[in-house]
């Protein structure tokens, strides 16, 4: 090999030497990716471990949910109108028998909430992933592109965040009939201008830096550069924005259903259970409104906790993840 | 349009890079709601200059002088506004991109900045591996062998193939930057600003690699920098580029020996030696005022508002690129009154009008005779 | 005694990766009306320093002192320290764009300044001189400049103001990190021009921080010379170039091409600057010097006097004899003396000259 280059100063000695700047902060020891930077952070942060360690048990309620329906013996949509209500046929409180209480039609709250979990999460993750991919296509195309492309997609967006969300989304189950899919396209697809709007004002100062600069030398068509160059300098905000768009789509859905354009029933699902226990709670079942309620809100606290844990350990000042 | 002859008659093989009167203007964008007149950035008005094989031009100029898209458009990142870029033979000037493809494996850009120029979130192997992978050539452990093979060119360690950007210095993340470029062997190679971001001690090495590799591969350079001594100590051709035109163009020993243009004489005085001596003894030309705004460029000679020795004619006509005083072809400079052997210009006075020297933001330039032509430093 | 006396001053920072040693014991001064040069490339602690002695330096650890006009300032109150800014001691940054505020226009900027710290004068006096300030510094047509936006500035015409700014109070010291590394070299010639005439006609103390050899050639009166967050060598303006100690200091001086002369190869110092979190043991050049002994790998050497000569001080275990260390000099490096080139001279010639010894001995 070229041995003859002797002016190429070859690496000095171990320890090896991480590069240095004057000032406050130190580089990196070598070895770690800034991914692994972020997720030594994130680990860190006691109250996002907490969040984390909620969800994980939600998700492990949901998944186990027919095991718990099992072991109580009760099935989610089955009617106990003997042992589940009272005597003048009203919902029963917390007992040996039904841990959580039973609803209007005797059904056992504790094995509803379990199977409601499903519902929640799998809405909550699909249509932040249709959001997510959606919007992050969008809006790179948009900025990359540049010109008429990005005036269309932009004013797109515009439009598309402009209009009334739960007015359109009940007329379009009006039209089409409620259904789990329906509703999450549904969320899919209003919930992604705000993530290619995001993602937008990312690629449009990224593409400006010297790297992508290099890239078009080298003769990148714009597709690889789109994916391969800027994508992985857009995955942080993403990545941050999604983990805060799940709760959020958590709440659209409970809302959607409350609504009762959501899923449809008797499929277990928290937003229904909260409606429908408005109207028994006037009669002292307190249990059928708070339970409900409760799974709702500590799953989307816990998102949202972790979500903000999520942008704090990838934060900019630090890492640079953001542009 | 002003005719600016090449030097050399057209199919001449040993050109390996010619640039006719390329022009660059960029629009100032104006309100869009209300159509006005559109103003236009000239930062490139009719360049031509050619580079032989295995040569190295070096470009100067200062802020707003346009070589960095001069550069950019040689490279065709940048459509050009007029003129014609003919490398190795083809005339590259309005290809597309699809088209232009093949020839960027022929011509590479190093970057200025080795902290913007390399991508954060990839890996070292596959920044340098992108050549191969764009251009089809080469995959999985052949790739990779070539890529180290390249690190090792460059004097970085081919064990490094997986790490960041961020785990290297910036001479080394430099050296990244060269290997990115000399994947493919170019032939030309345009190196804008290489050195400027880094050490001092740093400068040197990368220096050297670049003269060792311009040996061993018979590369050809176009070498941007604002630092004249690095110009002067790579270049075999010098430009000095001011708003957008070259202003004189020279072998480099001729530049700095026999400088012709007042511009160029007050850009080699300016430059602080290291040396205290020289520092204490000579005179420097102090130019007056800073550089006018590319958007609406002097009339006549474009330097006139600032130079020393402007006379009426300045004002009036634009000066054509050729050689003066007597100078060989390959000397010429863009100037009405050239400065001659010897002569002093910090002594120099402007015999136009105080308000002919109106620069572009409607300020008089202070003629400000306490700090043209100040003489050595006091020894206190 | 000196304007400003730093004694044995220590900065560090505590990172996640540990803590970075950005100065390790740093000791120098400055004489009222004198330029003090400090040279260093990134790393060497040559901007930390100041600016902790200045207080703007956030979660240092400080320890030393730093004596101006017998106080000391790490150890004042923030609202004396206050007071000695801008009326002491003013300090001109690398980019005006971040050091003036963009929103203001930069005569209010000036006015502020000047009430701040003189709240006898009226606004309109305030203007008055704020006005004169920008003529002294040399922007043309300064009753109409007053009322402009940073923005609307160029860099070098910029930089002009904040000068201004920092003289406005006419301090006693003047601080300038590397005020002209931004600058268009003309524009540099211009600025620089600007501050020698201010120093010549205030009296001013500078302190020149920069990574340029040929400004400190151009302005400095001593000059010294960091590395790694510590001093190497100290000298005056002269001896520094031409009859240096340090390897260190000849390196970077043999790494400039304006020494190089034609077309030859340049003579780059090998390696990079370490690591401020793990400092080599011994002597942080030793690594990359072409002098290294064994000596060099273990002990610290002491910054101690060249020569005899108690102004030129030097940090390496080299012997402290002139004669000797351009013998050594001569066997490595294969030059006489560290002096630039003349033109066409090429290095034989160099060597073949009688080696004297200018300056020190």
């Amino acid at each position: 090999m070229s041995q003859r280059i002797v002016s190429a100063a070859p690496p000095p000695a171990e320890p090896p030497s991480a590069a240095v700047i004057e000032g406050s902060a130190a580089k990196k020891i070598e070895g770690r990716s800034p991914w692994r930077l972020g997720l030594e952070r994130l680990v860190r942060d006691r109250a996002a471990m907490i969040s984390l360690g909620v969800i994980l048990l939600v998700v492990l309620m949901a998944i186990f949910a027919p095991v718990i329906a099992a072991i109580v013996g009760h099935g989610p949509n089955q009617q106990f109108s003997s042992t589940g209500l009272t005597a003048i046929g009203q919902p029963k409180g917390p007992n040996s028998t039904f841990l959580l209480g039973t609803d209007d039609l005797g059904r056992d709250i504790l094995v509803r909430i379990a199977y409601g979990a499903r519902i929640s999460l799998i809405v909550g993750i699909a249509a932040t992933a249709l959001t997510v991919v959606i919007g992050a296509v969008a809006g790179l195309v948009s900025a990359y592109f540049g010109g008429l492309t990005d005036s269309v997609i932009a004013r797109f967006i515009d439009w598309l965040l402009a209009i009334p969300f739960l007015l359109l989304a009940i007329s379009l189950v009006a039209v089409i009939g409620p259904s789990l899919t329906v509703v999450i396209i549904v969320i899919g697809f209003f919930g992604w201008a705000s993530v290619g709007r995001i993602v937008r004002g990312q690629v449009l100062s990224i593409k400006e830096k010297e790297y992508i600069e290099a890239a078009r030398a080298l003769g990148a068509s714009p597709w690889r550069i789109m994916f391969i160059d800027i994508l992985p300098n857009v995955m942080a905000p993403i990545i941050v924005y999604a983990t805060l768009l799940i709760p959020l789509s958590i709440v659209t859905e409970a809302a959607l259903s409350y609504l009762g354009v959501g899923v449809p029933p008797p499929t277990a699902d928290w937003g229904q259970m909260i409606s429908a226990a408005q109207a028994q709670y006037q009669y002292g079942a307190w249990w059928f409104l708070v339970f409900p309620s409760l799974a709702l809100l500590v799953t989307t606290l816990a998102f949202n906790i972790l979500g903000d844990g999520v942008r704090d350990a990838f934060d900019p000042r630090g890492d640079q993840l953001f542009v | 349009m002003s005719t600016e002859s090449a030097v050399s008659a057209p199919g001449d093989d040993d050109v390996l890079l010619r640039v006719e009167n390329v022009v660059k203007y960029f629009p100032v964008r104006s309100s869009q709601l209300f159509r006005r007149q559109r103003d236009f950035v000239h930062a490139v008005e009719g360049v031509s200059l050619e580079i032989r094989r295995g040569q190295t031009l070096g470009l100067v100029g200062e802020t707003g002088c346009g070589k960095s898209t001069l550069a950019r458009c040689i490279m065709r990142l940048y459509d050009l506004t007029s003129g014609k870029i003919t490398f190795d033979g083809h005339d590259i000037s309005t290809l597309s991109r699809r088209t232009m493809r093949p020839y960027r494996r022929d011509i590479q850009m190093i970057f200025q900045d080795p902290y913007g120029s390399l991508n954060p979130r990839r890996r070292v192997g596959s920044i340098i591996g992108d050549p191969f992978a764009i251009h089809g050539i080469a995959s999985g452990q052949e790739r990779k062998k070539r890529v180290q093979e390249v690190m090792e060119l460059v004097g970085l360690n081919p064990e490094h193939y997986n790490r960041f950007p961020a785990e290297f210095s910036g001479g080394q993340r430099q050296r990244i930057g060269v290997a990115r470029a000399l994947a493919f062997r170019p032939k030309l190679v345009i190196c804008d600003e290489p050195v400027s971001a880094l050490d001092v001690s740093i400068q040197a090495q990368i220096i050297n690699l670049l003269a060792d590799l311009q040996q061993e591969f018979g590369l050809t350079y176009l070498f941007i920098a604002h630092d004249l001594s690095v110009v002067r100590h790579v270049s075999d051709t010098v430009a000095v580029m001011y708003l957008g035109q070259i202003s004189e163009i020279a072998p480099t020993s001729q530049l700095w020996d026999h400088p012709r243009h007042p511009y160029t004489d007050a850009l080699l005085s300016a430059v602080p030696v290291p040396d205290p001596d020289h520092a204490d003894q000579r005179e420097r030309i102090l130019l007056v005022g800073d550089v006018p705004s590319p958007v609406a460029p002097p009339s006549g000679c474009r330097f006139h508002p600032r130079c020393p020795k402007a006379a009426p004619t300045c004002v009036e006509q634009e000066p054509v690129l050729q050689p003066r005083l007597g100078d060989g072809p390959d000397h010429r400079a863009k100037c009405h009154f050239p400065v001659a052997d010897g002569e002093d210009i910090s002594l120099a006075r402007p015999t136009i009008s105080a308000g002919a020297r109106i620069i572009e933001t409607g300020i008089l330039a202070d003629s400000d005779a306490s700090l043209t032509g100040l003489g050595p430093r006091d020894g206190s | 005694m000196a304007l400003l006396e730093v004694s044995d001053l220590h900065v560090s920072f505590g990172t996640p990766d540990g803590i970075v040693q950005a100065v390790r014991g740093i000791t120098f001064d400055v004489d009222a009306g004198q330029t003090l040069g400090i040279v260093g490339e990134s790393g060497s602690g040559k901007s930390v320093s100041t600016q902790t002695i200045m207080g703007i330096t956030r979660g240092a650890r400080v320890s030393g002192t730093a004596l101006f006009e017998g106080r000391d300032l790490l150890t004042m109150s923030n609202q004396d320290l206050q007071q000695v800014r801008g009326a002491k001691v003013g300090m001109i940054f690398q980019d005006p764009l971040s050091s003036l505020h963009p929103f203001y226009k930069v005569g209010w900027q000036i006015v502020e300044m000047i009430r701040l710290h003189d709240r006898a004068m009226s606004k309109a006096q305030a203007r008055a001189r704020a006005v004169d300030l920008l003529r002294l510094v040399g922007i043309p047509q300064p009753d109409r400049r007053v009322d402009d936006f940073p923005h609307q500035f160029s860099g070098g015409m910029r930089q002009r103001a904040m000068i201004a700014m920092a003289m406005a109070l006419n301090p006693a010291l003047l601080i300038a990190d590397e005020p002209t590394t931004a600058l268009d070299v003309t524009v540099q010639a211009q600025v620089l021009q600007v501050m020698k005439t201010l120093q010549d006609e205030f009296g001013t103390a500078i302190i020149m921080i920069t990574h340029d050899l040929g400004v400190i050639a151009d302005l400095a009166d001593e000059v010294i010379v960091m590395y790694a967050g510590a001093v190497m060598e100290r000298a005056d303006r002269r001896t520094i170039f031409v009859a240096n100690h340090h390897p260190y200091t000849e390196g970077l001086l043999e790494s400039l091409p304006a020494y190089g002369g034609d077309r030859e190869r340049l003579r780059p110092i090998p390696g990079q600057p370490p690591s401020l979190i793990n400092l080599p043991p011994g002597c942080p050049f030793h690594p990359r010097c072409p002098y290294v002994m064994d000596r060099c790998r273990t002990e610290v050497p002491n910054l101690d006097p060249v020569g005899g000569d108690s102004a030129h001080l030097s940090a390496c275990w080299l012997p402290h004899d002139m004669r000797a260390r351009n013998a050594r000099r001569k066997e490595v490096i294969g030059r006489a003396l560290p002096r630039p080139a003349e033109q066409g001279t090429a290095p034989a010639e160099a060597l073949a000259a009688p080696a004297e010894t200018a300056g020190s001995q």
